[in-house]
């Protein structure tokens, strides 16, 4: 039951996208999603669908799997949307219903939100997807490398980030089997009041919190009894490094933000408002 | 007070890239007061099986009657359910969360809607039938032993005196006198309480000592069922899927490959002995 909750689910495939060395796919999501926010205009949009589009394809990740990282936005989407459909003022109105209007601007600025909203979790999916939770972290490790020098403690922060990226499914599980053992014992984790839910909640929390701290306390001992002691001098088995399909992707995705931004700029194509 | 199994399918994670069958066409009766084993690998679906008895996992395909009732009709009361068919999970330690040992004991008749006196009656039952000492009643559980964690745990269950005892596993990570203890006490309660108990495990030499049937898993499939005599006498084939039968009827065929004539139906290193003795007396 809870283990279907995908928060940065990695599907595992062969593909050219999973293959990528992480830094390649996190500086790309980053432009991309940069992109999607200079954007205003039509064409623009078209050529960055063109482009997610040919990115999902080559990803080899089923499209449902894709989507599925909506339906977590979905109340926040609806409340952009109308926000900007009721608010934003500007050119003719197109409707009015008592003391509500949407204006031309209301509704072209309301669907290229959700449009950017939409691409955006897309994006962002398509990098965890593609990306193990480790590689993710080796990536953001070596790129905030430079931030070193200020006395930023970056190993230790994405040894943190790692650690508890990798705790997310085995506390899910967790939680999966203690639910279980409670309801055999009888427990109603689904009837009542609010506050009688929320004392159903104690059979849970409580076992899963003292089983956190002992996986936590085993963790810390076997890191401490194989010399752990931060990231001053350690060396990685898998070092990160690019490779010419590294440089490709770079390239392609300079292409496209180049593209986008020109066709955006320079094309002079307009559907009605938009 | 029967339970059957029709054709039961259960598949995890269904249209997810993490998708596993877990069981296949699974077909079993338990009737009332068996002491029956449930062996396999870890990952043969022993534990999808067991949850299957108290509705806590439902079956994609198939049916689970209990008391010839069939559990998945709407309405069907699983809260009764589950009081009758109590399931001891592995590792249950890890679900205690009361102050004291007695108050978690009494978490599962308090459920069942009993008044406080008779959930304290019960658990002090059930604390006396699993052997755990009364001067650590009033004791955190979490500062108790494993072995009397554990103890703790099954009495938890036992309290909602349920018909059908399941214990999956539960002597998962004891050292070995532990693991005899729990076990001796569990045939005590059988023998005891009459009623029905299904404990499964991944070691025959465990069970087969205290079982009156042996269902053996692999890989989703009910493999074999039947008495422990019938299902060690097919002991290349458990081999052949990585499940060893006990020490004694290893012994017992070679004895007879070397021409001593003794009878190798025999599944207890007691029971060797004497049929040893008997031959070599004749
Ligand atoms: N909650 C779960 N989600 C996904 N797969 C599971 C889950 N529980 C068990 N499985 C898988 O189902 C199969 C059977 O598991 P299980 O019934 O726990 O076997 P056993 O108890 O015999 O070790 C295993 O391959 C296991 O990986
Ligand atoms: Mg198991």
């Amino acid at each position: 039951m809870i283990r279907e909750i995908t928060i940065g689910q990695y599907y595992p495939a062969d593909s050219f996208i999973h293959r990528l060395d992480p830094r390649v796919k996190i500086v790309c999501t980053l432009l991309f999603l940069i992109s999607l926010f200079v954007q205003n205009s039509l064409p623009g949009y078209v050529v960055a669908t063109l482009f997610l589009a040919f990115v999902i394809r080559a990803s080899k990740v089923p499209f449902k799997f894709i989507v599925r990282g909506l339906k977590a936005i979905i109340l926040l989407l609806m409340f952009t949307v109308v926000m900007n459909l009721f608010l934003t003022k500007g050119g003719a109105v197109l409707v009015r219903v008592w003391i509500f209007q949407i204006t031309e601007a209301g509704l072209r600025i309301s669907v290229f939100m959700a449009v950017r909203l939409i691409y955006l979790i897309i994006g962002s999916s398509l990098m965890t997807l593609t990306t193990t939770p480790n590689a993710l972290t080796d990536g953001i490790e070596s790129l905030l490398r430079p931030l070193d020098k200020l006395h930023v403690p970056v190993h230790e922060v994405a040894m943190i980030m790692s650690i508890a990226l990798r705790f997310i499914p085995i506390l899910l599980e967790e939680t999966d089997k203690i639910m279980k053992a409670q309801i055999a014992r009888g427990a109603d984790l689904e009837s009542g009041n609010i506050l009688q839910r929320a004392k159903a909640m104690v059979p849970i929390l409580v076992p899963l919190f003292v089983s956190a701290f002992r996986r936590a306390n085993d963790l810390a001992l076997a890191m401490e009894a194989r010399c752990y002691f931060g990231g001053e001098g350690r060396t990685k088995m898998k070092p990160l490094a690019y490779g010419r399909r590294d440089y490709m992707a770079y390239f392609a995705v300079m292409s496209y933000v180049a593209v986008a931004f020109a066709a955006g700029r320079f094309l002079p194509f307009h559907v009605w408002i938009f | 007070m029967s339970i059957k199994l029709e054709h039961v399918n259960y598949v995890y994670g269904a249209g997810t890239a993490y998708e596993k069958q877990a069981l296949r066409d699974v077909s079993l009766e338990i009737p009332q007061g068996q002491f029956v084993g449930i062996i396999g690998h870890t990952g043969s679906g022993k534990s999808t099986l067991i949850q299957h008895l108290n509705g806590l996992v439902k079956a994609d395909s198939g049916a689970v009657y209990f008391n010839r009732e069939n559990i998945y009709v709407d309405g069907y009361d699983m809260k009764g359910l589950r009081g009758q068919v109590g399931l001891v999970f592995q590792y249950p330690e890890y679900q205690l969360f009361e102050e004291d040992v007695l108050s978690d004991v009494c978490f599962g008749p308090k459920n069942q809607g009993l008044p406080k006196e008779e959930c304290e009656k019960r658990a002090r039952e059930a604390l006396e039938l699993v052997g755990f000492p009364e001067k650590y009643y009033h004791q955190s559980p979490f500062e108790l032993s494993g072995g009397q964690k554990r103890r703790a745990a099954i009495a938890g269950v036992l309290a909602m005196k349920p018909k059908v005892l399941v214990l999956d596993e539960p002597t998962a990570g004891l050292d070995p006198a532990g693991r005899d203890d729990i076990l001796d006490q569990v045939k005590y309660l059988h023998d005891q309480t009459g009623m029905t108990v299904v404990l499964v495990s991944h070691s025959m030499e465990d069970v087969a000592r205290y079982v009156q049937r042996i269902i053996v898993m692999n890989k989703g499939e009910k493999m074999l069922d039947g008495t422990p005599k019938e299902v060690f006498a097919h002991y290349k084939e458990l081999e052949a899927v990585g499940l060893a039968a006990p020490q004694v009827t290893y012994v017992m065929h070679d004895l007879k490959a070397r021409g001593i004539r003794v009878e190798t139906m025999v599944t207890t290193v007691e029971e060797a002995a004497a049929e040893i003795l008997r031959v070599l007396k004749a």
